[in-house]
């Protein structure tokens, strides 16, 4: 897990909500899904990525 | 709002006075000039009053109504607010009766996923907040306000008309005793929300409404929790809400909660929902016991202000000036540092010791607190009333990671009300000499407090006026010496305090294992120079002569124009 400051990821939480506004509601699953494959593909780590899959898929979920 | 068949007043707890109107001198012709006039006796007028009262200005304070707030609104005390109102004389009665916290929690779907801890270091005197219903701190203040002999307190008395000039104002007062004329030097409107002041003057609020509304409803019950926050997201009593809880005395708890876009405000209000809503929320929190309703209300967050806090002679205080949301608990505590701010300044002005010029750092000085409120404010108010899809969506894959990871929890933290930094004041010149120390309080900041060996507190010994605190290893030096009797001349009302490591010189704070020092990032020589409402106007790692006298002419309004 990366150590981003409290601050930058809160500034994270602000702009995906955002995005998620201007996609809209019928292009939000396919923008979210973009969104994954760009930063799984950023990251470089297929590890790191099923990981990470597993943690979104985990708990909580509707 | 209360139950059917109970007045307006009809409390389970709290009995209201009945102030009737007076017969004032106006409506026997006397046409008396007063130094000012503060319209609304809520908790933020009574405290201008008090702070006037403190360096013997007189006011005449208005209300329209006959008695206390009927219901308990504002509810959280922060710690600076506890430090104006002992500068008042007024805080005793409040430690008594209020409850003092420092923890929350925040649950989601019934899961604790985040611990609120307010820091508390061991040199404070106050705990970072308290709860106490607004009745009591009107009740407690209007106590204060009777007792200082200096404060004409005219309930039922309602203002009609405000004509502003030059030199005055003229204010229309409407009363069961009669109509007369008020005028005065200067006006403070502390008349709330919907001030009729600002109404009259054709004066707006401009930013922004957000959707979200919430219930507030106060209950009594016996019910065994500690005094802290408890923030409620998607409980299983209110799906698709959010619900927050404080304690407060004789046993009344507030229970907030979110209405889903869909409810009509009508509806939600009716006392059956109510009750059918608040008792399903108990049930989340396991108590089964009976419970009494008390009082309700509706509210949804704002962030709205005034251009500027002054219009000519009449100066805007608390709601009156600024509407903030709940969450951070911010209202009554910014309008308590608004009738601080002012009110030094003003009784400087009226006593004839500092140029009017000094009064032109309110309206910076809190319109700077108020934004800062609104980019705080509007973080938390996104968070507990998410306004779109995005937010909402958002918001919920937070929460749920944050059941089992601890990287989002931090989301969920409330932000607090903590006392705004006047860093860029025209009353702080020298900002930049903060570069020099490595630590402690920021030039505009509020300082720490520091617990001394007698017992007492640092911040006790701050005086009325400027209070310098110098930090040196015995007696101060020459250039020392010369600098606090500059000071000593330029204002009657000025202290000096010397923290010393030994206590060498007679009435010195002893600092033996320099916890003082290492607080404020001192050294020998460093030098601290306090305003009246204690916020650091400029700090020096070695003595600046010229600096610091700039300093304090500048917040005595000694300054060449």
């Amino acid at each position: 897990m990366s150590t981003m400051p409290s601050e930058d990821f809160e500034a994270a939480y602000e702009s995906l909500a955002m995005a998620i506004d201007s996609a809209g509601p019928e292009r939000e699953t396919l923008f979210l899904t973009k969104l994954a494959l760009v930063l799984g593909h950023q990251l470089g780590d297929i590890a790191v990525f099923r990981n990470a899959i597993r943690t979104a898929l985990e708990g909580g979920a509707e | 709002m209360r139950p059917a068949g109970k007045g307006p007043l009809d409390s389970l707890y709290f009995h209201y006075p009945h102030f009737p109107a007076r017969h004032v001198p106006e409506l026997d012709g006397s046409a008396a000039r007063y130094p000012v006039v503060i319209v609304g006796a809520g908790p933020i007028g009574m405290t201008a009053a008090l702070v006037l009262a403190r360096y013997g200005i007189r006011s005449v304070l208005l209300d329209r109504k006959d008695t206390f707030n009927d219901g308990s609104r504002a509810l959280c005390i922060a710690r600076p607010s506890m430090h104006i109102l002992e500068r008042i004389g007024a805080v005793a009665p409040f430690l008594d009766k209020a409850l003092g916290w420092r923890f929350g929690r925040s649950y989601y779907r019934g899961e604790q996923i985040f611990r609120l801890e307010m820091p508390h270091p061991p040199g404070e005197k106050y705990l970072p907040m308290y709860n106490l219903q607004q009745q009591y701190i009107e009740q407690y203040l209007h106590d204060a306000v009777a007792a200082c002999g200096l404060v004409d307190m005219r309930w039922q008395s309602e203002l009609t008309g405000i004509e502003c000039g030059n030199d005055g104002v003229s204010l229309n007062i409407v009363s069961p005793a009669g109509d007369y004329r008020l005028d005065a030097d200067y006006v403070l409107a502390a008349d709330g929300a919907r001030s009729p002041v600002r109404t009259q003057l054709g004066l707006r609020m401009k930013g922004e409404n957000y959707e979200g509304k919430y219930v507030i409803a106060d209950i009594r019950m016996d019910h065994d929790f500690p005094t802290e926050r408890r923030a409620f997201f998607e409980p299983s009593g209110n799906p698709g809400g959010t619900v927050l809880i404080h304690k407060q005395p004789e046993n009344i708890w507030r229970v907030d909660y979110q209405l889903r876009e869909s409810e009509s405000e009508e509806a939600a209000l009716l006392e059956e929902n109510i009750r059918a809503r608040v008792g399903a929320i108990l049930g989340d929190i396991g108590h089964t016991k009976p419970w009494e309703l008390e009082w309700w209300s509706i509210y949804s967050a704002n962030t709205l202000c005034l251009d500027d806090y002054r219009h000519g002679r009449v100066f805007f205080i608390g709601d009156a000036a600024h509407i903030v949301p709940i969450f951070g608990v911010r209202g009554l505590n910014n309008g308590l540092a608004d009738a601080d701010n002012l009110g030094w300044k003003l009784a400087a002005v009226l006593n004839g010791e500092a140029d009017e010029s000094l009064l032109d750092s309110y309206s910076p000085e809190r319109r700077g607190a108020t934004l800062d409120v609104f980019a705080n404010a509007t973080k938390s108010t996104r968070f507990m009333t998410p306004p779109t899809r995005g937010w909402r969506l958002a918001r919920e894959a937070a929460l749920s990671l944050s059941l089992k990871h601890e990287f989002p929890r931090g989301l969920a933290n409330p932000r607090q009300m903590q006392p705004y930094t006047y860093s860029e004041s025209p009353l702080t010149p020298y900002p930049e000499r903060d570069a020099e120390f490595a630590g402690g309080p920021a030039s505009g900041s509020f300082p720490p407090n520091a617990r001394l060996a007698d017992g007492g507190f640092l911040l006790d010994r701050a005086g009325d006026g400027m209070t310098a605190i110098l930090f040196c290893d015995g007696s101060p030096d020459a250039d020392q010496a010369a600098l606090l009797a500059q000071l000593n001349n330029l204002d009657r009302r000025f202290v000096a305090l010397l923290v010393q490591p030994a206590g060498s010189t007679a009435s010195a704070i002893v600092d033996t294992d320099g916890e003082i020092a290492g607080l404020f990032g001192a050294q020998p020589g460093t030098f601290y120079l306090l305003r009246p409402d204690l916020h650091i106007a400029g700090r020096w790692k070695a003595l600046v002569a010229n600096e610091t006298l700039e300093t304090a002419r500048l917040c005595l309004g000694r300054a060449m124009p």
